[in-house]
């Protein structure tokens, strides 16, 4: 059984920081389908269209019948734990300073035999199941994990190495003044974040849910508007230190499409919005979240971006919002790049139109911000890098993988 | 003895700078916290003010500092011409550009009302109360501004603005105030220290907004977010605002100056 975390004492402020390290990542062009795959959450391999042999590891041409038609598709992850053994130390400056660490082969009742991570609670000559995750250095990798969950399984620490738990970490919502910003602020505090810090812009502005939202446990207002260079850069300064994972929830949403809006000043709120907001968070807060992303039990871990599945295709109905949202993903791939060398994931969460009031006339179906946050607290938990939440979004998803073309048109009506 | 006008103005230059002329700062500092005028949120917003660096010493210029700052025609203490309601619209020399100049410097009126202001956040300035005050401080002359002191400049933003779920609450005038100063008095304009020169629930007046639909229609002029009204005497100093000159503006930004009788 795991250990249960304990919260993390307070820092001894005469210790150096633990740099950030990550495992060796070089993949092959190929073997970037298991990248996509652990980013989203979902357990494939190749499977060869051919002979339905399932293979690992990936492989340009099927093992058994030479076929060049091995797509990367969803498998049974069940299978056994053949044979574990104990690193005890390790050339990798990652893993030297980690070890003992374990590892071991599972036989996969889909075929393949698999060399993997394990969690502390399996053990060999047991059921398992085998899931992908992306390492620090944002790579996949794959870990046994026990055949049914068991107590406090997130907090084991080489599966908390893969992951981007809430639990004892200090969150910062950057904007509390919409319904998504309250709804996070509640999953998070529910989550087990250790302090929630919530940004409010215009403190002379009231605006609804202001006393339900300093009514969360453990949720701390402080001043922050994301389209000012100012605010954000004094923010950072006093509490950028100790933020382990920002979900930017600075929103601007606005119907209409690009010819008939009338001049650009509505455009420029959206970019200064969402996408030099998001280059002031990732200049403000990203370097010292990089600095810390072996800090302990609570290092730094995970800048989550909130995006309209619409910035990967546009939705003219919502045409001049779309590109802002296209903006700030560009930007957030960016910064997930940037982020990579501290061990600190970039989560892209994509949903369709939410159930608030500027998507007022747009029929369901429709994602509540409280399905929202819950979506991002899971994802957290799981570690995922790309989050599709609700239909319309998983909906557009498979739309483009089949056919950007065909869903271009019909969204242009 | 003949009086050498150029003389005059030199005088008045030594008289600054000795002193005997105070010069008064009525302008709020341009911060990005400093409130903006909210419409409802479907509407084209006014930018708050904001400011990037250019440079600062740094890589980015090694010897030098300076900033890009944005901010909206209204936004902090600043000058509302004709041109910026629809009843001044066909009004000539009606925006920043092109009212004459002479017009930037004239004497003012300034109505206390920062007790009954204190006392009501909805205080209204009406036609009595301004007969009132002539009584005691002489008639309000024509080209003079009328200045509104609430003292509402030294409130913290969240009062200052007065945001509730029914609108904002701050003083102003009634609509047969803002018409008598003009028709009655010919004044030059009217100046307040709030986000507006209208009452902040002016959209309920008829016709709404007031201030600004006589005001503008008849050519006067708008100063608001003003500061220190309450350093200045309830007639006698001048007041110096000169918006800048942007081309077709509606208004702008400015630093406004009242020239005092040092005591």
């Amino acid at each position: 059984m795991t250990e249960p975390l304990k919260r993390p004492k307070r820092k001894d402020p005469l210790k150096r920081t633990q740099q950030p390290l990550y495992p060796q990542s070089v993949r092959s062009r190929t073997a970037h389908g298991l990248t996509k795959a652990a980013a989203e959450g979902r357990f494939e391999l190749q499977t060869c269209d051919d002979c339905s042999t399932v293979f690992y590891p990936p492989r340009d041409a099927c093992p058994n019948c030479l076929s060049d038609r091995v797509p990367f598709r969803p498998v049974d992850d069940n299978g056994k734990l053949i044979a574990d053994t104990t690193i005890r130390t390790s050339t990798d400056p990652y893993f030297r300073e980690r070890t003992p660490w374990r590892v071991g082969l599972t036989k996969l009742d889909a075929g393949p035999v698999i060399l993997s991570h394990l969690h502390g609670d399996v053990l060999e000559g047991q059921r398992v199941r085998l899931a992908l995750k992306l390492d620090k250095g944002g790579a996949p990798v794959m870990i046994a994990l026990p055949e049914k969950d068991t107590p406090n399984m997130a907090d084991d620490p080489h599966l908390r190495e893969m992951t981007c738990d809430p639990k004892f970490r200090r969150v910062l919502i950057t904007d509390g003044r919409t319904p998504v910003g309250q709804a996070m602020a509640k999953a998070f505090s529910d989550a087990g974040a250790n302090i929630v810090f919530v940004g409010i812009a215009d403190p002379w502005k009231p605006f609804p849910g202001q006393d339900e939202l300093k009514k969360i446990e453990r949720v701390e207002i402080v001043a922050l508007d994301v389209t000012d260079s100012e605010s954000v850069t004094e923010q950072a300064e006093q509490n950028g230190g100790r933020i382990d994972i920002v979900i930017n929830t600075a929103e601007h949403i606005r119907a209409g499409g690009i010819m008939q809006r009338h001049g650009v000043t509505v455009a420029r709120e959206e970019m200064d919005v969402r996408y030099f907001g998001l280059m002031r968070l990732a200049q403000a807060f990203g370097p010292a979240m990089r600095g810390r992303g072996a800090d302990g039990v609570n290092s730094a871990t995970a800048f989550v971006n909130l995006l309209s599945v619409h910035a990967l295709m546009n939705w003219p109905q919502y045409g001049a919002y779309s590109a802002a949202e296209a903006a700030s993903l560009s930007a957030a791939q960016c910064l997930r790049a940037e982020l990579r060398s501290g061990g600190v994931r970039v989560m892209n969460v994509f949903f369709g139109p939410l159930d608030t009031e500027w998507f007022q006339t747009v029929p369901p179906p429709k994602v509540t911000p409280a399905a929202l946050a819950k979506a991002v607290v899971q994802a957290l938990q799981h570690g995922l890098e790309d989050v599709f939440v609700g239909d319309i979004a998983e909906d557009i998803r498979a739309r483009l993988a089949a056919n950007p073309k065909a869903l271009e048109r019909e969204l242009a009506g | 003895m003949v009086s050498n006008p150029a003389s005059d103005l030199l005088g008045f230059a030594r008289r600054v700078a000795s002193g005997s002329i105070k010069v008064v700062d009525l302008t709020q500092t341009l911060t990005q916290e400093f409130p903006t005028i909210v419409l409802p949120p479907e509407f084209g917003q006014a930018a708050p003010f904001r400011l990037e660096e250019i440079s600062r010493y740094d890589e980015r210029g090694p010897a030098w500092y300076w900033n890009n700052f944005t901010v909206s025609e209204h936004a902090g203490t600043h000058f509302d011409a004709p041109i910026h309601w629809i009843s001044g619209k066909d009004l000539p020399n009606n925006a920043v550009d092109t009212i004459d100049p002479r017009k930037f410097i004239a004497p003012a009126n300034v109505v206390d009302c920062s007790a009954e202001s204190a006392a009501n956040a909805d205080f209204e300035l009406t036609v009595p109360f301004l007969e009132a005050w002539e009584k005691e401080h002489g008639r309000i002359g024509a080209g003079e501004w009328v200045l509104l002191r609430t003292d509402w400049s030294k409130k913290p933003y969240s009062e200052y603005a007065g945001m509730r779920d029914d609108g904002a609450h701050t003083p102003g005038p009634v609509p047969e105030a803002v018409k008598w100063l003009v028709e009655e008095r010919d004044v030059h304009g009217f100046g307040t220290e709030t986000i507006g020169t209208d009452h902040g629930q002016g959209h309920h007046f008829n016709p709404p907004f007031p201030a600004h639909f006589y005001m503008h229609g008849k050519g006067r002029f708008g100063l608001q977010c003003l500061t220190n009204l309450d350093q200045l005497p309830p007639k006698g100093a001048v007041i110096f605002s000169a918006p800048l000159k942007i081309k077709q503006g509606s208004g702008s930004p400015l630093r406004v100056l009242a020239l005092v009788e040092a005591a």
